[in-house]
């Protein structure tokens, strides 16, 4: 299965025994290819298959038995936030090799990274991990939506079975020295008798009950469990709050794709939004060896500074509002669903109404990282990439000018002279 | 009467009116050259001239197509969100020029000459009448908007007006395109400042007379937390304290009350309540609110205290397990103790329906001689006399950082916050002349 030319070719198929189930609709064995030449880390002392092999077997941590560099590997790497982290972190000068991992064919370019076409939920990501001495999992491939379009179903299987198999790997392979996950803020759920601000240790007065906050909440837990059991592996889990840019591809980007916002009548939700940009960033601080005096293990929010209103967002981006009965609310959303517009949970449905705001202080204090984009900053990005909407904020400023403009010219002196002429 | 004159319909009828502007000569260059036509019926009756001339040839075509035109500009103003005063203010133009047409019955040429408005008075409206009916369909769009908002704003406001528009126009387009900021807690200050707290200040002046004492008490920087008795079923009293805090305080602060669970459940009510800086009462939200520096307002009594019998008028229910002294203590801010005289008797609580209550899922229904007897007349609250007195702080940061979970010290410093606001209550009852004055 190994694409020709592609010096992992001969390492993966011993990834795979014959005996590993593979799933159906995966090509039987784990294909790997290298989906660009091997760029600049594998020019030097790293001769990735060689070198890999006997660090994977010797029981060593990698990063302490060769100086040369960390070997990342990504999970979820078909999605386009996680290509954009794997040519990222190949980046950083402490890291030697990133192995891409998901079940499907990646879409975005990974540009120096071998990608090994391996599904998460199987024993098989325990041989690839052994194989390439991996020392660094970034485990990305925990989402609301499923690639392949297999649903909900599917999206909680490779996010929580997925979780286990991954972590079960890890737990076994000596080598791994840090894990960092991605979760999300709605772990905390959305309700009106919860704080305003969320800090990472508010316990949680109303779990999610489904859908993906619930997956993010399940695994989270199995991280706990891994940490506990490994604690020598430094664990980080970021709990990101809604991603947005100009690539996102989340519920409620496409959400803000519509032409009308339908709303919560009486409620104007808090939002925040953490740019695409700034989780890259703080996925590799997480992923690399932390800077001094800053801690790069344990639980943190990750959002832009600030806040915005449903309201504001909607006003900024000049769409029109229109304000739904709380009892009505799930009906538009699930003929919405029904109607392939847009995936309107219920946990979204609660987030439009109650809204939720993390504290970041842990993020900057603890982990050292900064955001390059507030909240109304990543907004503005995100709505500069779509169309202005039919209330578009120039259009409705140009007309309040106007009418300015024109009171502006009568002069409230003039009338008072009239007055007094008349 | 100087302005009673015969005016040609191609001139700014405004210039006519003793206003000459540089505008009225663009407005002209855009507008097609139009014979000075037949002069109007000059002074006629002055009041509506522009609009019921007695057969005067009227501009009525291009009235219909500044009224079309209006209709446009108040069609998009009035969806956005939040656009009510354009949305008004263009409605009414439009309107204008409509009425006019139909007084005219469409007769007249489109350059047909104007009525001169003749009341002395009114000639101010008549002139902005004539410009809304005269100008083009571009220009007289915003020209006809702008005199109508002009001759409303004159009408109400007076004075200065000019810049009270501008103002409030600055207001419109911050709001209109979201270019304003809110706290972390949804807490809008522009909006309060501007809106919510305009729409109580009739209530706290004219009607409850709210006289406020010891307003020097609140700190003018750094944060402070606020205790206060709890009375009169709605939480109006809540409110009241909020505005006598901004508009007595030197400083104008806002004080960030804590607020039962329920309000942020109900809809509007709670999208109202964040945005006038209201949170949940509980410990994370007024901690992260007084290490900010920021003045709490917090109602221990709870709904204890807002839904007790008449009978029970003015005495202190418990203050809860002291949670807003350990607060304190954690932060280190200051307690001021507060107490409001008058609400308790703004819907005297005779009687509770305890089912009605538990079918609607509030903690009390209450009974008043009024409500729900009227219906939505019986909401109205008494004309109470109020006194708000803010008394001494009391400190806070001299003990040490465990204090707070000292439980002792937290129930010694809960029962002094607690007597000095019972001793205040009873002190102002007894220097109360009577309820109402």
């Amino acid at each position: 299965m190994a694409f020709p030319g592609t010096a992992a070719g001969p390492l993966v198929p011993g990834a795979v025994g014959p005996g590993d189930r593979v799933r159906a609709g995966v090509p039987r064995g784990v294909s790997a290819c290298v989906a660009a030449p091997l760029g600049r880390r594998r020019g030097g002392t790293v001769a990735c298959v060689p070198a890999s092999i006997p660090r994977g077997g010797s029981g060593q941590r990698g990063r302490k038995a060769l100086n040369v560099g960390k070997v990342v590997l990504v999970t979820g790497a078909a999605r386009q936030l996680a290509a954009r982290f794997v040519r990222r972190v190949q980046r950083e000068p402490e890291v030697a090799r990133v192995v891409a991992v998901d079940v499907h064919p990646p879409e975005h370019d990974l540009g120096g990274a071998e990608f090994v076409r391996a599904d998460i939920r199987q024993p098989v990501i325990g041989k690839v991990l052994a194989r390439s001495g991996v020392d660094t999992v970034v485990h990305l491939d925990v989402s609301g939506t499923s690639l392949g379009g297999g649903g909900r179903a599917q999206a909680k299987e490779t996010n929580v079975i997925g979780t286990m198999q991954l972590l079960g790997a890890c737990q076994k392979a000596p080598t791994v020295g840090r894990v960092v996950v991605k979760s999300t803020t709605s772990v905390y759920g959305s309700a009106p008798r919860d704080p305003a601000v969320f800090t990472e240790t508010t316990p949680v007065k109303s779990l999610p009950s489904g859908g993906f906050p619930k997956d993010a909440v399940e695994v989270e837990g199995y991280v706990r469990g891994f940490a506990r059991r490994r604690p020598d592996v430094a664990v980080a889990v970021l709990r990101f709050a809604n991603i947005l840019g100009p690539n996102a591809d989340t519920p409620l980007a496409e959400y803000f794709g519509l032409p009308v916002l339908p709303t919560v009548l009486g409620y104007d939700p808090r939002l925040q939004f953490v740019h695409e940009d700034d989780v890259v960033e703080v996925l590799v601080v997480a992923a690399t060896e932390p800077r001094r005096g800053t801690l790069n293990s344990g639980t943190f929010n990750v959002a832009g500074d600030g806040v915005l209103l449903l309201s504001q967002t909607a006003r900024r981006l000049g769409r029109p509002t229109v304000p739904v009965l709380p009892p009505a609310v799930t009906w538009v959303g699930r003929t919405l669903r029904t109607a392939g517009v847009t995936d309107f949970s219920a946990e979204q449905i609660r987030l439009l109404t109650h809204g939720r705001v993390v504290d970041t202080a842990q993020m900057r204090q603890v982990l050292g990282f900064t955001p390059a984009y507030t909240t109304a900053e990543t907004f503005a990005d995100f709505a500069a990439s779509r169309h202005p909407g039919l209330l578009s904020p120039a259009r409705v400023a140009g007309l309040v000018d106007a009418v300015a403009a024109r009171v502006g010219d009568r002069g409230g002196k003039d009338v008072r002279r009239e007055e007094q002429t008349t | 009467m100087t302005d009673a004159k015969v005016i040609p319909f191609g001139e700014d009828p405004r210039r006519r009116s003793g206003r000459s502007r540089s505008r009225a000569a663009s407005q002209e260059q855009r507008r097609p050259p139009s014979a000075p036509g037949a002069p109007g019926a000059a002074g006629a009756s002055g009041a509506d001239a522009g609009a019921e001339p007695s057969g005067t040839p009227d501009a009525s075509g291009d009235a219909f197509r500044a009224a079309s035109a209006e209709a446009e500009v108040a069609a998009p103003s009035a969806g956005a969100p939040g656009a009510d005063i354009p949305a008004q203010g263009g409605g009414r133009s439009g309107e204008r020029p409509l009425r006019a047409v139909g007084g005219t019955g469409g007769a007249g040429e489109p350059a047909g000459g104007t009525p001169g408005p003749g009341g002395a008075g009114k000639a101010r409206r008549g002139a902005s009448r004539g410009s809304s009916a005269a100008g083009g369909a571009d220009g007289g769009r915003a020209d006809g908007l702008a005199d109508a908002l002009g001759a409303v704003a004159d009408r109400l406001l007076g004075g200065p007006w000019e810049e009270k528009v501008a103002a409030g126009l600055a207001f419109l387009r911050r709001r209109v395109t979201g270019d304003y900021e809110v706290d972390e807690f949804g807490f809008d200050a522009e909006l309060t400042d501007q809106v919510l707290m305009s729409l109580l200040r009739p209530l706290y002046e004219g009607y409850f007379r709210v006289e406020v004492k010891g307003i020097e008490n609140i700190p003018s920087q750094g944060g402070a937390l606020v205790v206060s008795n709890h009375s009169g079923t709605l939480p109006i009293d809540a409110l009241m304290t909020q505005v006598a805090v901004h508009d007595h305080h030197p400083a104008g602060r806002h004080l960030r009350l804590l607020a039962a669970d329920l309000v942020f459940v109900l809809p509007l009510v709670s999208e109202l309540a964040r945005k006038a800086g209201h949170t949940l009462a509980c410990a994370e939200d007024a901690q992260l609110l007084l290490e900010r520096g920021e003045v709490v307002g917090v109602m221990p009594e709870g709904f204890k205290g807002i839904g007790k019998p008449f009978s029970e008028r003015y005495k202190l229910q418990r203050f809860g397990r002291g949670g807003f002294v350990a607060t304190a203590l954690r932060t280190g801010v200051p307690i001021v103790p507060c107490s409001v005289v008058g609400a308790e008797e703004i819907y005297p609580m005779l009687g509770n329906s305890r089912t009605l209550a538990r079918l609607l899922g509030f903690p009390y229904f209450p009974l008043t001689p009024t409500f729900p007897w009227l219906g939505p007349l019986g909401l109205v609250p008494l004309p109470t006399k109020w006194t708000i007195q803010f008394g001494e702080p009391i400190p806070t940061s001299g003990y040490p950082p465990e204090a707070a979970d000292d439980p002792m010290l937290v129930f010694n410093l809960t029962d002094q916050v607690r007597e000095t606001i019972q001793h205040t209550l009873y002190e102002l009852l007894v220097e109360r002349r009577s309820v109402f004055f």
